[in-house]
């Protein structure tokens, strides 16, 4: 009955032999963490997160510049971030000595925010710059950490161009 | 011992298979970090957008995003009137400069920050042939670029418009809300530059967490709700012509 079983040992043995190929290309293909946590290698998750940052975040920039923290409690810039204007700045907060920011433009930066658009909220403060201040810096009449203009000092009124414009579109 | 050929016929394999490991090393972790914690995702608040550009900007320094590719990006609508169905939506270098002051003021005006949804049924992860992106068990959509072939699969499938091929790697890339950032305890770039809170990291997992009480107390939508894609980045005060 089994005259000729030597042809299935001969089958069965290739077909073992290929299937510990099989086996050991997977084993050495396959990422060691892949199927960790689902259908991926889990080791993905840590390469992503171990990017190093660019922003350092306002908590670190607060723990030295306090004096612009107290400015900005005044006014309503309290509640945006520095690096919101001052740009990416992890390496300034490794390292202060060294990397120092680069100074502000306060005629480009202020009117990315407050150049009147129409699709802005209307309770926005925004402003026609051309006509607000002809172009020229506006920290030389406001202070960006605490951009309102107090009125107890007249002098402060005279310097402000053209007021109707500012707070309504 | 002798190195004859039959040991090193059979030392090769391992040795391979032990070199790649080395190779791979161990990658930073981030302490105290646990992945089953959290379930994050992103507020938008559209009455608050000045459509400034900060976010745009913040993403692609923080992100290395080559320019005219976006992981976040602006759209302006403009609604005439009664025609809810066709709005006009710009978005000029996906408004990273901002936008064009004095434009047509009649009708609705309004930006809506746009950024891949963190969608849990992510139509992306599904059609993915190789397991190259994933949700993480924190909800974070990834894309694992040493894994991605760039065959673009997933760019197609976004119903969003969220990915694109990284003309330098070719690989796959999209928003990856800040991962490297929000797993040290830090919010996102473009929530930390947003100028009026418009944007705000939020965790599901955690009960404390104000998202909670803003979700309860507003009406919050999620876009292409009948894509049924689990999206979970919420938009408030969203007017119905956005899409």
């Amino acid at each position: 009955m089994f005259k000729d079983i030597e042809h299935l040992i001969r089958l069965a043995v290739v077909i073992l032999v290929l299937l510990a190929v099989f086996v050991v290309l997977r084993v050495a293909v396959v990422p060691r963490s892949f199927g960790q946590y689902g259908h991926y290698r889990g080791a993905a998750i840590e390469e992503t997160a171990a990017r190093p940052i660019a922003f350092a975040g306002h908590d670190a920039c607060e723990a030295c510049q306090t004096d612009v923290v107290e400015q900005k409690k005044q006014g309503k810039h309290m509640v945006v971030a520095c690096e919101a204007c001052h740009g990416a700045l992890a390496k300034h907060a490794d390292d202060p000595a060294s990397v120092t920011p680069p100074k502000l433009d306060t005629a480009v930066v202020c009117a990315r925010c407050h150049e009147a658009n129409s699709a802005k909220p209307k309770d926005f403060p925004q402003v026609v710059t051309a006509d607000h201040s002809g172009g020229i810096a506006c920290d030389t009449c406001h202070q960006p950490h605490r951009p309102k203009i107090e009125t107890s000092t007249t002098e402060a009124k005279k310097t402000e161009p053209k007021t109707k414009t500012e707070g309504r579109k | 011992m002798d190195l004859t050929r039959r040991r090193l016929l059979v030392l090769l394999p391992a040795a391979a298979v032990a070199w790649k490991y080395v190779l791979a090393g161990t990658p930073e972790a981030s302490p105290n970090y646990k992945l089953t914690e959290h379930w994050w995702t992103m507020l938008i608040d559209i009455p608050k957008c000045i459509g400034c550009g900060s976010c745009v900007r913040a993403c692609a320094e923080e992100n290395d995003v080559p320019d005219g590719y976006f992981r976040t990006w602006i759209e302006r609508y403009h609604v005439a009137d009664w025609k809810i169905e066709r709005p006009e939506v710009t978005s000029p270098n996906g408004g990273k400069q901002g936008f064009p002051p004095n434009q047509d003021a009649s009708g609705k005006n309004f930006f809506v920050p746009k950024l891949c949804n963190h969608c849990s049924d992510s139509p992306c992860t599904q059609v993915c042939p190789v397991g190259a992106t994933f949700v993480t068990p924190d909800g974070v959509v990834l894309v694992d670029k040493n894994y991605c072939l760039g065959c673009r699969y997933c760019v197609q499938a976004c119903p969003y418009g969220c990915r694109f091929i990284n003309p330098k790697t070719k690989t796959a890339e999209k928003c990856s809300l800040c991962y490297h950032r929000i797993t040290k305890g830090m919010t996102t770039a473009c929530c930390e530059v947003c100028p009026t809170g418009a944007r705000q990291l939020a965790d599901l997992k955690n009960p404390k967490d104000p998202i909670h009480e803003f979700l309860r107390t507003h009406n919050v939508q999620i876009l292409k709700p009948h894509m049924a894609t689990g999206a979970k980045v919420f938009y408030n005060g969203m007017d119905g012509s956005v899409r």
